[in-house]
């Protein structure tokens, strides 16, 4: 899970949105297929030859020449995803050791790991482009990297747990769907794996939902308030209003990003609607409304502000978030220094067997 | 990580390796991806968690980063040229006379 709202600003709308990642994954193997045309012959300008590449829909790889802004670009966003998987087990993490039921918990158990698999592979891609994963994460501890601002709110009842998995998890599928045609192989190849994961992330959440609004008058209140609370920060997730937005322009050319903030930030709205009705919850838009001549909702905007703000580290829970991190990175350093010391054990023995065989 | 009062820890930094996936019996191993890892050992188990959650596969080869050499993309042309010119070792080449059957 992620949002947009820490980079300038990143990609995309969803839709049938398997069926999307599907079809992602057969343009992927298709543009590989096909040859590139007019390739830059040896020692032509390297610049004309990614140009080339990027306009063919083909996949930049690691060893290839590629301006150093695409690689700054793509470092800082890839890295800022990674960490907003790892951050984002925390808030999901609370409700582990009470959740309602020994299936729910297994299934709890299993998504928090799938985000930090989701940050793993993420931060492998990012070490493609000539990062370690200890630079980032560093970078991530010093508070010099950001993560989504949406895993700055707190978890307060078992319905935000289905409230993330279906606004946040949602939304950032629809996010993350166009990262799986992004320009940069490694990147995108990552994303396509996590988003046929998501998926999964999504439909238990609506579940939970679904479970506590069709239960007592009392669990239905508690989805009620979730929804409630978690509607504008899953808006916000999109990053700041098109007009706002830096550094567009650019991701757009170079095909890392293809949809603006605004655009996502509708179809989740779109998309939303309907199942909140089955849900048989009401989002706290009191002018969210069909507009016939756009054929898309009307809804109020999150809360800019309150975005500006949570990012800069005064959400609710930006300072507990961080200490977590910290304290578990620290608390697991003897476990990295054991390996290592025992890996290196081994090695000394096998060499010793080695001379004395 | 150092706690106020401790002497400031040197970071460990495990090894790099590479993870290729064998997804079905009579498929060849194909690169998933990487991950970090001290030893073989733990390498393989980490790929285990992280690559194959889902039944992705039924084998695991990890292979340390640093002992692929890989060809570089600069030298792409040049490197593979040798083989542009021979379009004699494709089937397509040849013109086969109509009513030649089983060729």
């Amino acid at each position: 899970m992620y949002g947009n709202d820490f980079v300038p600003q990143e990609d995309a709308p969803g839709g049938g949105l398997l069926g999307q990642v599907e079809a992602a994954e057969v343009a992927l193997r298709e543009a590989a297929a096909r040859s590139r045309e007019g390739a830059a012959a040896p020692g032509e300008d390297p610049a004309a030859y990614f140009a080339d590449v990027i306009d063919a829909d083909q996949k930049i790889e690691p060893r290839d020449w590629m301006p150093d802004a695409y690689r700054r670009t793509l470092v800082r966003q890839i890295a800022q995803h990674a960490h907003s998987e790892i951050i984002g087990m925390q808030p999901e993490g609370n409700w582990i050791s009470r959740a309602p039921s020994l299936k729910r918990k297994a299934i709890l158990l299993a998504k928090v790991q799938d985000e930090a698999g989701h940050g793993l592979y993420l931060y492998a891609a990012a070490e493609t482009l000539g990062v370690s994963r200890d630079e980032l994460v560093e970078l991530l501890l010093d508070g010099r990297q950001k993560y989504s601002s949406i895993f700055n709110y707190p978890t307060l009842t078992w319905a935000d747990v289905g409230a993330i998995g279906w606004l946040v998890d949602g939304a950032a599928i629809v996010n993350q769907v166009p990262l799986c045609r992004c320009s940069y192989g490694p990147y995108a190849r990552a994303m396509i794996r996590v988003c046929k994961e998501e998926s999964f992330h999504q439909r238990q959440g609506f579940e939970i939902l679904h479970t506590l609004s069709h239960g007592t008058p009392a669990q239905r209140a508690m989805a009620q308030d979730a929804l409630d609370r978690w509607w504008y920060p899953s808006l916000a997730m999109f990053g700041p209003p098109d007009g706002d937005s830096t550094h567009s322009a650019q991701s757009m050319a170079w095909k890392i990003k293809r949809f603006s903030n605004d655009e996502l930030r509708q179809r989740f709205v779109d998309m939303c609607v309907q199942q909140a009705e089955i849900l048989g919850l009401t989002i706290p838009d009191p002018d969210l409304r069909w507009n016939e001549e756009r054929q898309a909702y009307d809804f109020t905007q999150p809360d800019y502000d309150e975005l500006m703000r949570v990012i800069k580290g005064e959400g609710p829970c930006n300072r507990q978030r961080m200490e977590h991190r910290r304290r578990a990175h620290a608390d697991g350093a003897w476990v990295r220094e054991a390996a290592t010391a025992y890996a290196a054990k081994q090695r000394a023995e096998s060499q010793r067997e080695k001379v004395a065989a | 990580m150092s706690t106020p009062g401790e002497p400031p820890r040197t970071p460990v930094t495990s090894p790099l390796w590479e993870v290729f996936v064998r997804a079905r019996r009579g498929l060849s191993h194909t690169h998933v991806g990487s991950l970090h890892a001290p030893d073989a050992e733990l390498a393989l188990r980490n790929a285990r968690d992280l690559y194959t959650r889902r039944q992705e596969g039924v084998s695991i080869w990890v292979v340390p980063a640093g002992a692929i050499t890989a060809s570089s993309p600069d030298e792409k042309d040049a490197f593979f040229d040798p083989a542009a010119d021979k379009v004699y070792r494709h089937p397509t080449f040849y013109e086969v006379p109509d009513g030649v059957d089983h060729l």
